[in-house]
């Protein structure tokens, strides 16, 4: 494979566009699942696991060609598509999406091989392909239209999945989930518009490439600040930031698992890798402008997530307001703008993804077992089930921080990496580590420990498939929290050059770490 | 005003006029030779009707090939303009007509099983849809206000009738009936504009309505009187267009008149109005743009509103849509309001935007009423309950009504997206940001209503199962429509790059 560097913006060109099949093999997917399923019903889910798990490969290769060296964008590939509107089909990954193709391209095929609908797999599994690759499509488009077309094509199959595989009111959350989003975006696509169009003095055309928007773009103050309003808002509600939180619980609740499990895992990090990727990246000034609000925000969104996890009687809408509280971690590493402080917020994003998606799994085979999730109506599951409760204490731990685990690498790097910037919102946030102990290990103690009842006695050990499935999740958590170097290394000098392009944009200078400070 | 005493008749460019000549001969012929003829069998009328407006569409894009390069130019002394962006208009007229004349024929074909046929395959039904087409080719290339006034009257009139075709309910008698004297309202206000308009400026060629008020200093002119006759006009135009607030005829219209009518009136009807209106502001009024463009912009944000606020809560999908109908009209008018922006370099993308949208919406329409018509043909009501459970009795039906759904709430990769995206693009370059925000976020209170049809079919249980008897005519009108929605919405190109040959109009 021959690389050929293109020394303007330090991107290489690769021959064969990984990228682009790493859109384009879910979604063929889908269609082979559309038409097989009709003629012959059992390959379906063969259809469906071969073009996932070929996904899953081709993000494999990427991240082990990927070249940590380099900061730049990798893998690029760019054609033409609605030239009229300065539009093309730019693709691209750097360190900082790199884990999130990957941790994308794992995900799908776990949950389609570990996770069986209830009913109606053919439309199911063709849904879930479609989401695979709006999901991907997100994470590695280089154009702003692009983007907004794949972060919007994918409220789609959400929509379907949560309201014809959900549980309880799962109409209403599916719609509720559509609506805030779209509503989110409603702002972005002006937002978008108005950057191209402002843009264009500046660049000498109209175009959507953020590349060429980031690099060579000029907005004024206010111009900057406004479009990243625009552009922040969607993004707040995808995340989701509080106040725009309230879609979330009532989505993941009544989400099938695997619809919770990629939920979690990768839809909510559209939204933290969009800020950092249309936020940081295109508006600078803009970021540093707003740091003290979004600081805010987080940290305001990692109480409340912590504080209304415990109060929570439900399994699944404790975890779900877990994810409120993390995110907001995430989200204050991503606007500390120190390498460490984004570089944690990055890894963080795959660690949530790991971890939630698992602990949603297992909440779901709760459910599959009792057929509720009613912390209160379970008690004593250790007894019955000791390697099921081993699972969910590894994964639990992993979601507290507890070091060793994945957890607690990107949770650290947040918070030491934030200590400079953003001192006192720190350590008002770091109340949320504690309280993540507290409102976790309640909920295991409640539902694991005793002795059980006559209901809880018949409660299954985990299955062989279950096993694992849970496995890979564990030993990603248990090696990464171990030995995260190879991940950081490879996210570092992206996250260094972006932090650069703001220092190099604004008056922004990261404060020296690392270094004595008498 | 001195008269022309030494009439010379205007050289008539026959080639130029076979469009309008082929739907009239058409239309004449079918009503001789039908008149003449014992019945013919069952969907002959409609390919006739499909066949004329057939003829008619290719004349007109041959037509706008030329125009590629040749300018535009106006015929018939000035009577009529030939430009793309009539031209284009024009085919789209005449595509709505083809689709109708199938989705007629197929409606008739589901009511001949019924002990109480309420749609028959009538010859005089397809003839009204080429009278139709008629007055809106007039309309959509008029560059007279007689003329346009003239081509306003054809269509209305045919509409009129269409609406209470269903000679057995008396919903579809009371929506004729009631369109029939608000439209003549309508047609009233229209005329008292057209007549201040002519007072002030002396003309009614819209060219040189445009060339009089330009030149600010020779003509003296009573003010008052012209922006009375710009209200008017545009109170005419926002009745035909379905603008909040004269809408009100829209949902009680719509819904009563027969379903594949009700296609016709929100594709050909709204194409032909938007057209007339876009033209008329922006050939005849640009010197007062200042003028109409704050009463544009009051209009489009009360129809955006309006529109979707009122939509989302009916129970009925044929109000359904015509609410929503009424909030896309809106998004017409955004676009209308860019073009207002005279001074700036972006005025043109409102022109083509407002057009852009207005033609792939149109296509929109044809094919949500003709599955509209198809689901609600067994049953004989519209309510949203007879969607229920449609999906899993007929999967295939109910991904192409989706796709037609979500085009109409603007999701990326279908063509609905290409329009919105174009009218938020001319906003936001003439730098209407409020108005640009206020659209999406009227798109995304819109966007319920299509969820809660979506859900009905995919996420309810069928009530009962009817017999859904699709023709083949029904099926290709909802095919073409549903490929034409995804085509444009993936690859758009074509489409855009008219963009700039649409906004040259003729003058």
């Amino acid at each position: 494979m021959s690389m050929i560097v293109a020394a303007a913006t330090g991107s290489s060109t690769l021959a064969f566009p990984i990228l682009t099949g790493l859109v384009l093999t879910p979604l063929i997917g889908a269609l082979a699942v559309l038409f097989f399923g009709r003629l012959r019903p059992e390959w379906t889910k063969m259809a469906a696991l071969t073009s996932s798990v070929a996904t899953g490969s081709l993000s494999l290769w990427v991240l082990q060609a990927f070249d940590s060296t380099n900061a730049g964008f990798q893998f690029v590939s760019q054609h033409e598509w609605i030239a009229a509107w300065g539009i093309s089909w730019h693709l691209g990954i750097d360190g900082i999406s790199l884990f999130l193709v990957v941790l994308t391209g794992m995900l799908f095929p776990l949950v389609i091989a570990g996770v069986d609908p209830h009913h109606d797999e053919r439309p199911y599994l063709a849904w879930m392909l479609i989401l695979q690759a709006g999901v991907m499509g997100s994470f590695v488009s280089l154009d702003l239209f692009l983007f907004f077309v794949f972060f919007e094509i994918v409220l789609v199959p959400m929509y379907f999945l949560i309201g014809g595989w959900g549980y309880g009111d799962r109409v209403y959350a599916a719609t509720k989930f559509f609506l805030f989003t779209m509503a989110g975006s409603a702002f972005m696509l002006v937002g978008i518009v108005a950057t191209a169009l402002l843009s264009r003095d500046s660049v000498g055309e109209v175009t959507f490439d953020l590349v060429v928007l980031a690099e060579t773009g000029a907005l004024s103050v206010a111009e900057g600040r406004w479009l990243f309003v625009a552009f922040a808002v969607a993004f707040a509600v995808k995340v989701p930031l509080f106040p725009v939180h309230t879609w979330l619980p009532d989505a993941h609740t009544q989400a099938p698992t695997g619809g919770s499990v990629i939920l979690a895992g990768v839809l909510l990090k559209m939204g933290t890798y969009g800020l950092l990727r249309f936020g940081v990246y295109l508006f600078p000034e803009a970021s540093v402008w707003a740091r003290p609000a979004l600081y805010t925000l987080a940290v305001v969104g990692i109480l409340y997530g912590a504080i209304a996890a415990t109060m929570q009687t439900d399994l699944k809408r404790l975890v779900a307001y877990s994810s409120v509280a993390h995110l907001g971690f995430i989200v204050l590493g991503t606007f500390a703008l120190t390498d460490q402080a984004v570089t944690g917020g990055v890894m963080q994003m795959v660690n949530h993804g790991v971890s939630t998606g698992a602990l949603f799994l297992l909440v779901g085979m709760i459910y599959e077992r009792r057929h509720t999730r009613l912390i209160a109506e379970l008690r004593g599951l250790q007894h019955v089930a000791p390697i099921f409760a081993g699972f969910f204490m590894i994964v639990m731990l992993s979601s507290i921080g507890l070091p060793g685990l994945n957890g607690f690498v990107g949770e650290f790097l947040i918070l030491i990496g934030a200590f400079d910037t953003a001192r006192w919102w720190v350590i008002i946030g770091t109340v949320g580590v504690v309280l993540a102990a507290l409102y976790l290990l309640w909920a295991y103690q409640r539902v694991f420990h005793g002795e059980p009842d006559e209901a809880n006695q018949g409660f299954a050990e985990l299955r062989l498939r279950e096993g694992l499935l849970l496995s890979v999740f564990v030993a990603i958590i248990v090696f990464t929290g171990v030995y995260p170097k190879p991940m950081l290394s490879r996210i570092e000098p992206s996250v260094t050059a972006l932090i650069e392009h703001v220092e190099s944009r604004t008056d922004y200078q990261r404060p020296i770490q690392g270094e004595a400070k008498d | 005003m001195e008269l022309d005493t030494d009439f010379t008749a205007p050289t008539i460019e026959w080639f130029a006029l076979s469009p309008y000549i082929a739907l009239a001969g058409g239309m004449l012929i079918m009503l001789l030779v039908g008149a003449l003829t014992p019945r013919w069998p069952r969907g002959w009328y409609g390919l006739a009707s499909a066949t004329t407006a057939g003829v008619a569409g290719v004349l007109a894009a041959v037509q706008f090939g030329e125009l590629s390069s040749a300018a535009p130019r106006t015929l018939v002394k000035g009577a009529l303009a030939q430009d793309r962006f009539g031209l284009l208009a024009l085919i789209t007229v005449c595509v709505a007509v083809v689709f109708t004349s199938m989705t007629t024929a197929d409606a008739a074909a589901r009511s001949a099983n019924d002990a109480a046929p309420r749609t028959t395959d009538s010859l005089e039904h397809y003839v009204l849809l080429l009278t139709a087409a008629l007055g809106a080719a007039i309309m959509v290339t008029a560059n007279d206000l007689v003329v346009s006034f003239l081509g306003i009257e054809i269509l209305s009139l045919s509409l009129y009738v269409l609406a209470a075709s269903d000679r057995r309910r008396t919903a579809s008698q009371e929506a004729g009936l009631k369109y029939f004297i608000l439209g003549g309202f309508a047609s009233a206000f229209l005329l008292y504009g057209i007549a201040l308009v002519y007072g002030t400026t002396g003309q009614t060629n819209i060219s040189d309505i445009g060339v009089v008020l330009a030149d600010e200093i020779s003509v003296p002119r009573n003010d008052a009187m012209l922006l009375a006759g710009v209200a008017l006009l545009l109170v005419g135009f926002g009745f035909k267009v379905a603008l909040v607030p004269f809408h009100s005829w829209t949902p009680d219209v719509y819904q009563g008149a027969p379903t594949h009518v009700t296609g016709f009136m929100a594709s050909l009807g709204k194409v032909a109005a938007v057209v007339a209106l876009v033209r008329l502001f922006v050939v005849a009024f640009p010197a007062r743009a200042d003028d109409w463009r704050p009463a544009v912009f009051g209009l489009a944000v009360l129809t955006l509103v309006v529109g979707s606020v009122l939509a989302i809560v009916q129970t009925d999908v044929k109000r359904m849509l015509a609410y929503s109908s009424i909030a896309h009209a809106g998004f017409m008018l955004v676009g209308l309001e860019a073009a207002g922006h005279i001074g700036s370099d972006s005025a043109s993308d409102g022109v083509s935007a407002a057009l852009i949208y207005v033609v792939l919406y149109s296509v929109l329409a044809v094919g949500s009423f003709a599955a509209v018509s198809i689901v609600s043909g067994a049953a004989s009501t519209t309510s949203l309950d007879v969607f229920k459970g449609v999906a899993k009795t007929n999967p295939v039906f109910a991904l192409g009504f989706t796709v037609l759904l979500l085009a109409q709430a603007g999701v990326p990769l279908t063509s609905g997206f290409v329009a919105k995206f174009g009218v938020i693009r001319a906003a936001v370059s003439t730098e209407s940001y409020v108005l640009a925000v206020l659209a999406m976020v009227s798109a995304v209170v819109a966007a319920y209503l299509y969820l809660r049809i979506m859900v009905s079919m995919w996420l309810a249980e069928p009530v009962s199962v009817l017999p859904r008897t699709v023709t083949i005519a029904g099926r290709m009108t909802l095919g073409i429509a549903v490929a034409i929605t995804l085509v444009l919405g993936v690859l758009p190109t074509w489409l855009l790059n008219l963009g700039d040959s649409l906004t040259s109009l003729a003058r």
